[in-house]
C-alpha cells in the first residue's frame, strides 16, 4: 500500500473572507458559447473554409486579372492553365473570375435571404406568441396553409410573375414563404419561455413588459435563430442554384454558381472541369454552413453550458 | 382519430383551393399578351376569335369562375395556349406516368438503401462503416442533384458506355435517373434512421430485453428496428416534394419526357394554362402526400392522436 504523505493530514482552515470569492472568472453566455465552439474542430474548420470562400469572392475577380464578363474569342473552352486558373468558358471568359463573381451573387442571396426570413419570421412569430388566443390561432392557421404549399412551386410562380432577372426580385421570390418555418419556431420557443417561472418572477417583481421582452424573450430566442439562419443560408443558395439551373435565375453576363453549373452541365461531357469548380463551391459552402450550424447548435444550447 | 382526419381533409381542401386561386391570379397578373406569340401578325378578326376561344376577352374574375367550374365538375384544366388543341389534363396525366415511375423507383430505392445504411451506421457507431455512411449522407445532402446526375451520366455512358445517355423507353433508361434522384432520399433516411436507432438502443426496454437473454438478431429486428423505423414515416411527405423538384432537373439532364421537363418547357414557353394546370396537379399530389403522412403518423404514434383529440 502506498504511504500517504504527512502533509495531506493538514487542517483546511475555513476563511470567512474567502467565502464570497468566485472560484472562476465569470463569463457571459456568448463568451461561453464561443469557448465551446472553439473546441469543436469541425465547426472551426467550416468557419475557416467559409471565410476563405467569402474573402475569395471579394478579392477573387480582382486578382485574376480578367473581368468576369470579358469575352476573348482567342481562348474558348480552355482547360485550367497558368493563364486561366480555372479555365475558360465557351465565350472565352475567365472561369476563375466568374466563379468568384458568381460566389458574390450566391452568397449575398444566401445571407440576405436567411436574414430577411429570420427577421420577418421573428416579428410574425413573436406577435403571435405575445398576443396569444385568437390572434395566435388565426396567424398560425395562415402560416400552416402557406407552409403546406410546395416551396419551389411558389418560387417558380413568383419568379415568372416578377420576371426575376435581378437580385431583388429573386430575393422576393425566394423569401415569400421562406419565413414560415422561422415564424413557427420562434412562436414555439417564445411560448415555452413565456410560461417559465423566471418570467413569472420578473412579472411579479414588477419588471416592465418591454424589459421582459428585451432581457428575457429575445436573448432566449436568439440562439435558436442563429442556428436556423446558418441552416437556411445553404438552403437559399441551393434554391437559387436550382432556379438558375432551370433558367429562371440570374441572367448573363452576371452569374451565380447555379447559373455557371447550368451552363457547364450542357457541355459536361466535353469540358467536365467547367462544372467542377462551381459544383465544388456549392458543395463546400453548403457543407460548411451545415456543419457550422451543427456546431453552433451544440455551442449555443444553454443546457450544455458548463 | 375520426375528427382529426376530417379536420385534416378540410384543411387540405382549403390549402388546395388557395393554391389554385393564387396560381390563377398570379398567372393572369403577368403584364403582356398571353397570345402574343401567335396573334402578333394576325388580322384583328382572327385575333378576336382566338381571344374568344380561350375566354380571354372576359374579365379575369369570370375566367376564374369558369376555370373553377371546369376543374371541379369535369376535372378539365383547359387547353394549352402554345399548342392549340392539346388538353392540359391529358398532357399532365400522360407525362406524370413517366415521372411517377422514376419517382416511385427513386423513393423505394431511397427508403430501402437509406434505412439499411442508417441501421448499419448506428450499429457500428464510431467505426469505419459509420464514417463511410455519414460521408455518403453528407455528400447526398450537400451536392446538388444536377452535379450527381452529370457525374453518373459521364461515368456510365461516356467512360464505360454501359447505359444510354438520354432517352426513354426501356428499363435501362430509368436506372441512372433513379439513382440520381434517390441520392438525396438515401442521405436523409440514413441520417434519420441512424439517430433513431441510436436513441432506441439507449432505452431501458432494450436493456431489459438483453437481460432476459434475447439474442442479438431478434434484439435488432424485433426490439430496435420496430421502434426506430416508425418516425421515418414523418419525412415521407417532404421527401415526395423533394422528388418533384429533383425531377425538374434530372428529367432535363436525362431527356426524360416527364412532367418535370414538361413543366420547365411550359415555363420557358410562358404557356400559362399549362403552368396553372401543372402547378395545381403538383400541389394536389403534395398536399395529399402530406395528409397521408400525417394520418399514418397519427396511427403509428399514439401521443399525436391523443394530443389532437384533446384540442
Amino acid at each position: 500500500m502506498e504511504a500517504i504523505p504527512k502533509d495531506k493530514f493538514r487542517r483546511v482552515e475555513i476563511d470567512s473572507k474567502e467565502a464570497e470569492k468566485m472560484a472562476r472568472p465569470q463569463i457571459s453566455y456568448w463568451q461561453d458559447a464561443w469557448r465551446r465552439l472553439k473546441t469543436n474542430k469541425v465547426a472551426i474548420l467550416s468557419l475557416i473554409i467559409l471565410s476563405l470562400i467569402i474573402i475569395m469572392s471579394i478579392i477573387g475577380p480582382i486578382i485574376s486579372g480578367y473581368e468576369y464578363e470579358e469575352v476573348d474569342p482567342k481562348s474558348l473552352n480552355q482547360p485550367p492553365s497558368s493563364e486561366h486558373w480555372f479555365g475558360t468558358d465557351e465565350l472565352g471568359r475567365d472561369l476563375f473570375s466568374r466563379v468568384w463573381q458568381a460566389g458574390r451573387v450566391s452568397i449575398i442571396i444566401g445571407i440576405t435571404g436567411a436574414l430577411i426570413s429570420a427577421i420577418v419570421g421573428t416579428i410574425y412569430g413573436g406577435i403571435a406568441a405575445y398576443f396569444g388566443g385568437k390572434v395566435d390561432n388565426i396567424m398560425m392557421r395562415i402560416v400552416e396553409i402557406l407552409y403546406s404549399i410546395p416551396y419551389l412551386l411558389v418560387v417558380i410562380l413568383v419568379s415568372i410573375v416578377t420576371d426575376s432577372k435581378s437580385l431583388g426580385s429573386m430575393l422576393i421570390a425566394l423569401t415569400l414563404t421562406g419565413w414560415c418555418g422561422t415564424a413557427r419556431m420562434v412562436r414555439g420557443q417564445m411560448l415555452q419561455i413565456k410560461s417559465q417561472e423566471y418570467i413569472m418572477a420578473a412579472e411579479t417583481l414588477g419588471v416592465k413588459p418591454s424589459k421582459i421582452i428585451i432581457r428575457h424573450l429575445i436573448p432566449n430566442v436568439l440562439n435558436v435563430l442563429i442556428v436556423s439562419i446558418s441552416f437556411s443560408i445553404p438552403n437559399y443558395i441551393f434554391s437559387e442554384s436550382f432556379l438558375s439551373f432551370i433558367g429562371l435565375g440570374i441572367q448573363p453576363p452576371n452569374t451565380s454558381w447555379g447559373a455557371l453549373a447550368s451552363a457547364a452541365q450542357q457541355k459536361f461531357i466535353f469540358y467536365p472541369y467547367q462544372l467542377f469548380f462551381p459544383g465544388l463551391m456549392i458543395a463546400l459552402t453548403m457543407l460548411s454552413f451545415t456543419l457550422l450550424g451543427d456546431g453552433l447548435r451544440d455551442a449555443l444550447d444553454p443546457r450544455l453550458r458548463e | 382519430m375520426g375528427r382529426y382526419i376530417v379536420k385534416r381533409i378540410i384543411y387540405m381542401l382549403l390549402t388546395l383551393f388557395i393554391i389554385t386561386t393564387i396560381t390563377f391570379f398570379l398567372m393572369h397578373s403577368i403584364p403582356g399578351d398571353p397570345l402574343a406569340h401567335m396573334a402578333k401578325n394576325l388580322p384583328e378578326q382572327v385575333k378576336a376569335n382566338y381571344y374568344k376561344k380561350y375566354g380571354l376577352d372576359q374579365p379575369v374574375i369570370v375566367q376564374y369562375g369558369k376555370f373553377l367550374k371546369n376543374v371541379f365538375t369535369e376535372g378539365n384544366l383547359g387547353e394549352s395556349l402554345r399548342y392549340p388543341g392539346r388538353s392540359v389534363t391529358e398532357t399532365v396525366l400522360n407525362n406524370s406516368k413517366v415521372s411517377g415511375r422514376v419517382g416511385v423507383q427513386a423513393i423505394s430505392l431511397g427508403i430501402v438503401i437509406g434505412i439499411t445504411l442508417g441501421i448499419i451506421a448506428a450499429l457500428f457507431r464510431n467505426k469505419w462503416p459509420d464514417y463511410l455512411v455519414m460521408f455518403i449522407a453528407i455528400l447526398g445532402v450537400t451536392v446538388p442533384s444536377f452535379i450527381i446526375a452529370s457525374l453518373l451520366q459521364y461515368t456510365f455512358t461516356v467512360k464505360f458506355q454501359l447505359l444510354p445517355t438520354t432517352g426513354w423507353g426501356d428499363m435501362k433508361h430509368t436506372i441512372l435517373p433513379t439513382i440520381a434522384l434517390a441520392f438525396s432520399p438515401i442521405a436523409t433516411y440514413a441520417r434519420y434512421m441512424r439517430s433513431n436507432v441510436l436513441e432506441v438502443i439507449n432505452q431501458d426496454y432494450i436493456l431489459t430485453a438483453q437481460a432476459k437473454g434475447v439474442g442479438t438478431f431478434s434484439l435488432i429486428t424485433k426490439h430496435i428496428l420496430r421502434n426506430a423505423i416508425l418516425p421515418v414515416i414523418t419525412i415521407l411527405g417532404p421527401q415526395i416534394a423533394g422528388i418533384f423538384t429533383g425531377s425538374f432537373v434530372i428529367e432535363r439532364i436525362f431527356g426524360i419526357p416527364g412532367l418535370g421537363s414538361y413543366y420547365i418547357t411550359s415555363i420557358n414557353d410562358r404557356d400559362y394554362t399549362m403552368i396553372i394546370g401543372t402547378t395545381v396537379f403538383y400541389a394536389a399530389i403534395f398536399v395529399v402526400a402530406q395528409l397521408v403522412t400525417d394520418i399514418l403518423y397519427g396511427i403509428v404514434d399514439p401521443r399525436i392522436r391523443v394530443s389532437n383529440d384533446n384540442e
